[in-house]
């Protein structure tokens, strides 16, 4: 202990490097610095590099997919106004087709009931003919029956016959006629 | 040691003899173990931190991101300037580590000794690292005739006034600013451990040896103020080794400065 003691009395002034700790110094900061510069250094940096490209390109993502639903919103706008025009045209056509097709119903049906009413007359008018030929034989066949059985005598002749029914009947036309009109 | 002087009942002050630590074995002496140990811790330290790197880190790789980044950002790229900063920033972290952990050595317990308090490792850090790299990159950047102006015509200034100027420039920039970077933290380490001694081997001699109430009050007066002085000494060792490492920064930056 009292080596040391005078040992340390015997050292140089603090202010006086030891050549040995000096190139110790050198040597240990040396390898530090180089493991720090080969090693960790470049790690670092290289995360860093990491860390900035992955924020970067989650930004860059991001701003893509806004873009994309911008534009796909402008599509779907695009695409409702389309739908929105061809709707409109649609209707005014179907309400046109509509018209035309009540205008053409409507003028069938009054040439449908044009031709019933024309049939019916022209049936009728057949009918009544008839009946007046049927009703004019047998008015000159039941006349005669009934002239005869009135006056008791046979009208022999034909032709006088005849000749007064005719004349009966026209009579009884020219009566009939104003009375029909 | 300490004991047996305490033994023979006269207090010894501790002095500069007591950084004279004696060898552990064939002429290895205790700072000489540390300074290899503080490498080891610091290599150790930032290859573990950045075997596997995360893009989101965990709390170890966050410290070691907020070191190298406070030597990166705060320290390289603010004093050199962000164009050139990058090489240089495995030296500035080098040298932070390197002294804030020799420093804080200081007040580790067992450890306990701040290995900067021997002049021969910061020297070697400002004599034979910084001091050459600053002058040949700015002998590099400004070619030999440019650097010198650059460095002892600082502009703005008289004629006249340079005949004053550049003596104190080349006084300062290739004589003085090596050695002041060393003794800066050599001293503040030095002192800082002397004034640590001083009050635990006092505190330990009016308790035990000195004897009576007085003395034993006085003594823990003593202890406190060990205590005291340890936080002290802890912001000063951190405090240091950014000086050390932004002064080094500086020059650099000074050197390669290209507006003036």
């Amino acid at each position: 202990m009292l080596n040391t003691v005078v040992l340390a009395a015997e050292e140089p002034s603090p202010v006086l490097p030891h050549v040995s700790e000096i190139i110790l110094g050198l040597v240990a900061f040396g390898l530090l610095l180089f493991v720090l510069w080969k090693f960790a250094v470049p790690r670092f940096e290289a995360a860093y590099k990491e860390r900035s490209e992955k924020i970067e390109g989650g930004i860059k993502r991001a701003e893509q997919a806004q873009a994309d639903a911008e534009k796909a919103l402008q599509e779907y706008k695009a695409q409702l106004a389309d739908a929105r025009a061809e709707s409109a045209r649609i209707r005014d056509d179907a309400r046109l087709e509509a018209e035309q097709i009540k205008e053409e119903l409507r003028v069938q049906a009054q040439e449908e009931a044009a031709r019933i009413v024309a049939q019916g007359q022209a049936q009728l008018e057949a009918q009544r003919s008839q009946i007046v030929a049927e009703l004019r034989a047998d008015l000159g066949r039941t006349a005669v029956e009934l002239a005869s059985r009135i006056v008791g005598e046979s009208l022999e002749d034909e032709a006088r016959r005849s000749g007064t029914v005719d004349r009966f009947l026209d009579e009884l036309d020219s009566v009939s006629a104003p009375a029909k009109n | 040691m300490r004991a047996l002087w305490l033994a023979q009942g006269e207090f010894n002050p501790p002095g500069a003899g007591d950084f004279n630590l004696p060898p552990i074995f064939a002429g290895v002496t205790k700072p000489m173990v540390l300074i290899v140990l503080s490498v080891i811790i610091i290599a150790v330290f930032f290859l573990a931190a950045t075997s596997r790197m995360k893009v989101v880190p965990g709390k170890f790789q966050f410290f070691a991101e907020s070191v190298y980044d406070f030597g990166r950002n705060n320290i390289a790229r603010e004093q050199i300037g962000s164009k050139d900063f990058m090489p240089f920033v495995p030296l500035i972290l080098s040298l932070f580590t390197f002294v804030l952990v020799n420093n804080i050595f200081g007040i580790i317990p067992i450890i306990q000794f701040p290995t900067m308090s021997h002049i021969g490792f910061p020297l070697a850090l400002s004599v034979l690292i910084v001091y050459p790299l600053y002058h040949t990159v700015g002998f590099r950047r400004h070619g030999f005739v440019g650097y010198l102006k650059h460095a002892l015509f600082p502009p703005g200034a008289p004629k006249l006034v340079y005949l004053l100027l550049v003596p104190i420039e080349i006084f300062q920039k290739f004589i003085m600013n090596p050695i002041t970077l060393a003794v800066r933290v050599f001293a503040a380490m030095f002192a800082g451990h002397l004034i640590l001694l001083l009050f635990t081997l006092a505190g330990e001699y009016l308790l035990i040896e000195a004897g009576g109430a007085f003395n034993i009050g006085v003594s823990f007066v003593s202890f406190a103020f060990a205590i005291a002085m340890t936080f002290l000494e802890a912001l000063i060792q951190v405090i240091q080794a950014y000086i050390f490492a932004l002064l080094a920064a500086n020059y650099i930056g000074q050197a390669l400065a290209s507006d003036h």
